[in-house]
């Protein structure tokens, strides 16, 4: 009962705040946070129920914006139609790399999305057909509504409002699904969960597909917003960053984690940036660095859990530091 | 033509040698402590800017830079050990990743803030020009980066095999709570460790920095690189890192001059993947 109250506020918040906070960095700044809280929830399905940290799902935000933006430029047709070729290129991907990764210890896991994050980023740096280093753009002057280009951000804000909600509907249903019972299960002991029958591998493989595919939706409508892909904006390191820290400082594993954590960092760097100008760009990632090795250090469950887990916390972690 | 590959072939093994230096150090922390770390490549280039910093600083040639950097290094290994390592090791997958990951960051764009994004570079002749070696035209500063490096690696292996601070170590790698039963303490050795792991990356990167580019950012690219030398010799194994690694700088040097220095770092990291399709255990190791 108490969550229902709790769900209502946040989404009377969700819909008037644009309204209320109506000048145009305000609704820019809340939809970037919406934006960012679908690529880092997608990730959460992976990276926080899975247990499975993959650091280079920018890659997968790439398949989605050159899908929209290709669409576009390649066959006249609007980014609208680009995003069902970036779900299955996202989700083939994520099987070509988890079929032998998720096998392996999670470093592997980790280190084999960087290395094909970046092997993309320099094939598509270098293919002439994608533009190589200018990249895609949009359409200038929007022909019809379906090409969803709008110059103000307010269209854009309930857009990406609509698709986090699908979004966290998908990962709750996840969650209570067999599916779910099998990620907690294989996070907490993958040994013992197999041993119960627990197909292990095939269900973390799901769990990285699905993942991938939202996050590819993530990408072309953060292209559609910019109007361009290029491979830095698309493909660049950077990104998976910050849908990475997003999740972890929010609570990788908890349902609105990402969204607290976009909530508090987009902000935050968006500030950063019109006060200190470029050359704040090297200044927020070192903070953001601070941030992640203090999480990792002093509060690994996120800043969610330190609510939600008050209660049970002191059993939780004796078990769960056990060496 | 053939006297080319020759000649490209020798400069992939002189390279490679400095691969196998600081992917040594990563299987080392890993085969010890099950831990990896994702900075590595930003220690290294943590140790290129040592160098780079003592020669504009102080005029000094790796003569000077070299100990330093490895000294600078050391000392970041056990400082990195004790602050973080230590307590995420025995926490979650999850903090163990994000801790290492997150230390990159803070290392390579405090880097980035400080000396910017520009491309700096040592002069070339800052260790004696080219010279001329059967026939072969070799760089004075790639020819003692290799040896040095090739020596290094070696006796890192004969020091873990043959002394008794290197079976302390190993004992501590096979199981800690015994170990520490004999006497051994683990979080010694484990931060000896981490301090021998840093400083070879610190040598190494104060080693390439007089012929490489110098750059925040060299850090992801050389530690994927020790990532694919790990995975390929086997972990825990520097005899398998030094093979890999002299694999990996003669592969790099070929497909650099044979299809193109673009696609150079895209043929390591397609050979990673294709390892982990058909060879996760490596070429060495067991599973």
């Amino acid at each position: 009962m108490r969550r229902l109250v709790w769900l209502s506020v946040a989404a009377a918040v969700a819909i008037a705040y644009p309204l209320l906070l109506s000048s145009p960095f305000q609704q820019r700044l809340g939809a970037l946070v919406l934006l960012y809280a679908i690529a880092a929830s997608a990730w959460n399905i992976v990276g926080g129920y899975a247990g499975q940290v993959s650091v280079g799902h920018v890659v997968f935000f790439g398949c989605g914006a050159y899908a929209a933006m290709g669409a576009y430029a390649k066959f006249g047709l609007s980014p609208l139609f680009g995003i069902p070729g970036g779900i299955v290129l996202a989700a083939g991907l994520a099987a070509i790399i988890g079929v032998p990764t998720l096998r392996l210890s999670g470093h592997y896991f980790s280190m084999a999305t960087i290395a094909v994050a970046e092997t993309m980023r320099l094939i598509v740096t270098n293919t002439e057909w994608l533009g190589a280093a200018v990249g895609l753009s949009g359409p200038a002057v929007p022909r019809n509504i379906f090409d969803l280009s709008f110059l103000s951000s307010l269209p854009y804000y309930y857009l990406f409002l609509a698709i986090l909600v699908i979004t966290l509907l998908i990962t709750w249903w996840m969650t209570n699904s067999r599916m779910g019972f099998y990620l907690r299960a294989i996070k907490d002991s993958e040994r013992a969960a197999r041993s119960l029958g627990a197909p292990a591998s095939r269900t973390k493989l799901y769990a990285f597909m699905l993942s991938a595919a939202l996050t590819s939706v993530a990408g072309a409508l953060y292209a559609m917003m910019f109007g361009f892909v290029d491979p830095e904006s698309g493909l660049g390191i950077l990104i998976s960053v910050k849908i990475l820290i997003m999740a972890a400082l929010g609570g990788a594993g908890l349902l609105f984690g990402p969204l607290v954590g976009a909530a508090i960092l987009v902000p935050l760097e968006e500030i950063s940036n019109s006060w200190l100008g470029g050359k704040g760009a090297g200044l927020t990632f070192v903070v953001y660095g601070a941030i992640i090795v203090l999480i990792a250090r002093f509060q690994p469950g996120g800043l969610l859990s330190l609510l939600t887990r008050r209660g049970k916390s002191k059993t939780d972690k004796g078990a769960g530091h056990a060496p | 033509m053939s006297f080319v590959l020759v000649q490209v072939i020798a400069g992939g093994l002189l390279l490679g040698a400095v691969y196998a230096l600081f992917s040594s150090g990563l299987t080392l922390v890993w085969g010890m402590m099950n831990i990896v770390n994702f900075a590595h490549g930003d220690f290294v280039m943590l140790g290129m800017y040592v160098a780079y910093v003592v020669y504009t600083l102080m005029g000094g040639g790796p003569i000077l830079g070299a100990p330093l950097a490895t000294l600078v290094l050391a000392t970041v290994g056990i400082v990195v050990y004790f602050g973080l390592i230590r307590d995420i090791m025995k926490g979650p997958m999850l903090a163990q990743i994000l801790g290492t990951f997150g230390l990159a960051l803070l290392l390579r764009y405090s880097v980035f803030w400080w000396f910017g994004a520009n491309f700096l570079s040592m002069p070339p002749d800052i260790v004696g020009g080219t010279f001329a070696f059967a026939g072969l035209r070799i760089e004075a500063s790639r020819l003692l980066a290799g040896v040095v490096a090739l020596l290094v690696t070696l006796g890192l292996h004969l020091l873990l095999t043959r002394t008794s601070l290197g079976s302390k170590m190993l004992a501590v790698a096979e199981d800690a709570t015994a170990a520490q039963l004999m006497g051994i303490r683990p979080d010694t050795m484990q931060a000896i460790a981490w301090a021998i792991a840093a400083g070879a990356t610190g040598l190494a990167g104060a080693l390439i920095a007089n012929f490489f580019y110098i750059v925040p950012t060299v850090g992801e690219t050389l530690g994927i690189v020790a990532f694919v030398t790990v995975s390929l010799g086997g972990f825990g194994s520097v005899p398998g890192a030094l093979v890999a690694g002299l694999l990996i700088g003669v592969i790099e040097s070929l497909s650099g001059y044979l299809i193109g220095a673009v696609y150079k770092d895209i043929i390591v990291y397609v050979l990673f993947l294709f390892f982990l399709w058909f060879r996760p255990q490596g070429l060495m190791g067991k599973m």
